[in-house]
């Protein structure tokens, strides 16, 4: 489609329409169910709060976690997980890509006149995942009141960038997860991994995992730049692996690379799968 | 015998599922290594928590891991009969001349053998490895442990099929099921051993079934259940297997009694 003339921005407008289009029919087809859509919006909630709660409890027996205190921790916490959150809502159903190919239904979404991808990002739209979103805010609101931090413009304005940031790198491994599919499709639970997992990680302080583990996060999937280097910096904690103090502002080029690597791999993905024809 | 031909069916069935059992085993040994460093710091200024040593905590973790597919310890449902009982399907299974739970009983603990060899060996192995672990020497323990590990699977099993034959009343037993398995993974210790939570809540959470699928086969492991502490920690777990698996029962008749087919 980049062919077409008028080059690439009416393709951006299609991607944009489309995946507007088929996110708010979801959205309309989800509330028919209001009971069940509250239910889920709330278990969503509850499934991120139970991460907070297990934080919450080891925090009863100690009163630092690799030398940071609660609220710290919490920062943390809340920036991975608004970041994973929002990634998650706006882009989480790609991992269904296996389950369409098996079933065939990659197809239709070929034939339609919007970007597969953007389709795809759509398809089962959930607004319930807002729940994680919404957790994810309020103990990073709490987290805030609690530090005890100067909160410079500087110190402010970095807390929208990385959770920005954070998203893109985030929806960069569900696309690259997703494109692995074309070839794997069974393994949607790969990338849980690094989405699901690398949330796990960043939660808890770079103090308290091993050195090597650190270093491949920051080096091979950066996943530390969603949150650590630029949290770290925030609080005013030195970085685990002695890296120069700019490298905290890294973020938004991390995550531009991570995103068009991702785009790189699903193009490539794309035009190697062969439907099975049936 | 026809259960042991389900079971072994579905045994079958997960063995040619090799791509999501090895994405899930390097998901599940992610997460181990996630959980063990932070356990470890909190073993590290707590020596004792819980009662369990450092290396008892470690295994605890990785215990957890091998045990997550296995006991679907993080779902709440059984989503096959969950659709078959919403699109109607299931008027068919039960013309069938088999018991309904029984079947759906034996095509689990199919799955969980298989997933047991698939997903519970690695992730104990890697974690072993790369920890020092408290693994127990004697073969027996080990014996106990698995059957431990056995009645978690039923008394998991046994709360599923009970969400599952909600959708008769419900139709859409999806938000059950998401509540079910947060019970599922707090409750079991798998956020965090139950001994380790605040007094009366640790208590009570040891009480409820949920800790039949990690915390009990897990203390069997790490040793932190010996002697008559073994004993009742297997009782406990065949009692709840027992009354869960009867209440299925009734439920189950209830539920045939009172079932209408939507459509012609």
């Amino acid at each position: 489609m980049a062919d077409r003339p008028g080059g690439r921005l009416p393709v951006l407008r299609d991607a944009l329409t489309g995946y507007a289009l088929l996110a708010w029919m979801q959205v309309r087809s989800a509330l028919a169910y209001r009971t069940s859509f509250v239910l889920m919006a709330l278990g969503n909630f509850a499934a991120s709060g139970l991460d907070f709660a297990a934080i919450a409890l080891m925090f009863a027996h100690v009163r630092a976690l690799g030398g940071y205190a609660l609220p710290e921790v919490a920062f943390l916490y809340g920036t991975g997980s608004l970041a994973l959150g929002l990634a998650d809502l706006l882009v989480g159903s790609l991992e269904r890509l296996g389950a369409r190919i098996r079933d065939g239904t990659l197809d239709t979404l070929l034939l339609r006149p919007a970007p597969v991808w953007a389709q795809l990002a759509a398809d089962r739209f959930a607004l319930r995942r807002l729940g994680r979103v919404v957790q994810g805010l309020l103990v990073l609101v709490w987290s805030t009141g609690h530090l005890d931090v100067d909160w410079t413009p500087g110190r402010v304005l970095m807390v929208p960038l990385m959770t920005v940031c954070g998203a893109v790198i985030f929806g960069a491994v569900f696309t690259a997860g997703a494109a692995f599919q074309f070839w794997a499709q069974d393994a949607a639970e790969l990338q849980n991994a690094l989405t699901y997992g690398g949330n796990a990680l960043l939660r808890y302080p770079p103090t308290v995992f091993a050195r090597d583990l650190v270093r491949s996060v920051t080096f091979i999937v950066p996943l530390a730049f969603v949150n650590w280097l630029p949290a770290l910096w925030l609080l005013g904690r030195p970085y685990p692996l002695g890296l120069p103090g700019w490298t905290a502002f890294l973020s938004p080029a991390v995550a531009a690379l991570m995103g068009a690597g991702a785009a790189l791999a699903w193009r490539h993905g794309l035009r190697a799968y062969r439907s099975t024809g049936s | 015998m026809l259960y042991v031909a389900v079971a072994a069916g579905a045994f079958r069935r997960y063995a040619t599922y090799r791509a999501a059992t090895a994405a899930g085993l390097a998901t599940n040994t992610v997460f181990g290594f996630l959980l063990a460093y932070a356990y470890l710091a909190l073993w590290q200024q707590r020596p004792h928590l819980g009662g369990y040593g450092p290396a008892q905590a470690l295994t605890f973790v990785w215990t957890g891991q091998a045990l997550l597919a296995v006991a679907l310890i993080a779902v709440g449902g059984v989503d096959e009969l969950q659709e078959r009982i919403r699109s109607g399907d299931i008027a068919v299974d039960l013309h069938r001349p088999a018991d309904l739970q029984l079947w759906w009983l034996a095509a689990d603990l199919g799955r969980a053998a298989l997933q047991l060899i698939g997903r519970g060996i690695v992730p104990l192995a890697v974690g072993a490895l790369a920890f020092p672990l408290a693994l127990p020497a004697d073969p027996a323990t080990w014996g106990w442990f698995l059957l431990s590990a056995l009645l978690g699977v039923v008394v998991s099993f046994a709360l599923r099929y009970l969400v599952a034959l909600s959708g008769f009343w419900l139709l859409d037993s999806s938000g059950l099921a998401l509540i079910s398995a947060l019970a599922g993974m707090f409750f079991s210790g798998m956020v965090l051993p139950l001994r380790v939570f605040p007094g009366g809540l640790a208590d009570l959470a040891q009480l409820l079934p949920w800790a039949a699928l990690l915390q009990v086969p897990a203390d069997v492991l790490t040793g932190a259940r010996t002697g008559t502490g073994l004993l009742r920690g297997l009782l406990f777990q065949a009692a709840w297997a027992a009354a869960l698996l009867a209440l299925g029962r009734l439920v189950q008749a209830a539920a045939t009694r009172k079932v209408v087919v939507h459509g012609g």
